[in-house]
């Protein structure tokens, strides 16, 4: 049972990390390189006019912060690369150990249903979240980063136990808890700022979130599908 | 008998819940480091993979 696990998860969480990056590379890390030429002043924006910063821009030091060097950027990519895997390893066990469960209940996990808790953990880590905080191109000004992570994790747990409920709950009353859990951290609400005081333009915000939710929920597709898979066919082990 | 016991023995712990608990738990550990921990070694390893990724990040 262990090597099982374990062996589903590392695969499925390599694959889902290999697409992780491909669209991470292709879709975000530009807007995140130009969000941080705002945040780090390098450009600003006024009445949507680009204005930017030459007296920075010749300053060395904001040289070196703002134009990365290349083997700066080379050190970037790979930790991005490494970082990606930990990550969507560590989701695939979380995943596989909730298969198992699912098992000893007499519900067998097939590979299409390994897409469904790939959707499923999309909706509970990603979109369940965003409702309250969104996701952040750098230069967003945000609530205290303690706060958010607490509201993030509570609202992540659950909304997955909320759909675990829906999904495999035998009676309305599981639903009904469901319900509740599902909408309770939206009730409570996720720590926010006052004011608005983002530096990038709101543009490349808007740009930067519906990329965010769409590049996580294609790669929990894969981890789901991904999972599916080899949970079916290490099902000897 | 002793070695018949034995087998049996491994055989329950790994049918158990031991595993499901160590690999959650595991799944557990590496998001924390890849997404929560504020030391700045992981904070900035971690930067563009945790923006992207919507993980609340300073």
């Amino acid at each position: 049972m262990t090597t099982r696990l374990f062996t589903s998860a590392v695969f499925a969480g390599l694959i889902a990390g290999l697409i992780a990056v491909l669209l991470q590379f292709t879709l975000m890390q530009s807007l995140i390189l130009e969000g941080e030429e705002y945040e780090t002043g390098n450009k600003s924006h006024f009445g949507g006019v680009l204005v930017i910063n030459e007296a920075l821009e010749a300053s060395g030091e904001a040289a070196t912060e703002v134009k990365e060097e290349p083997e700066n950027l080379l050190k970037r990519y790979s930790l991005a690369f490494f970082v990606q895997f930990i990550v969507f390893v560590g989701w695939g066990l979380i995943m596989v150990a909730g298969f198992a469960v699912a098992d000893r209940f007499g519900r067998k996990v097939t590979v299409k249903d390994g897409l469904l808790w790939g959707i499923a953990g999309f909706t509970a880590v990603h979109m369940a979240p965003a409702i309250g905080l969104a996701p952040e191109l750098p230069g967003t000004p945000a609530a205290e980063l303690e706060l958010r992570q607490l509201w993030w994790v509570t609202t992540v747990i659950a909304t997955a136990m909320a759909l675990a409920l829906f999904a495999y709950g035998r009676s309305a009353l599981f639903v009904g808890i469901g319900l509740i859990l599902l909408v309770a951290p939206h009730l409570i609400g996720a720590p926010r700022l006052d004011g608005y005081a983002g530096l990038a333009p709101p543009e490349l915000s808007g740009e930067y979130v519906a990329r965010s939710l769409a590049v996580s929920m294609a790669i929990w597709a894969v981890l789901g599908l991904a999972a599916g898979y080899f949970w079916n066919r290490n099902a000897d082990i | 008998m002793t070695v018949l016991t034995r087998t049996q023995t491994s055989t329950e712990t790994d049918t158990g819940l031991m595993p499901i608990v160590g690999a959650f738990a595991a799944g557990v550990f590496l998001i924390f480091f890849a997404g929560f921990a504020q030391a700045t070694v992981f904070h900035d390893s971690a930067h563009d993979t945790r923006h992207t990724l919507a993980f609340p990040c300073h």
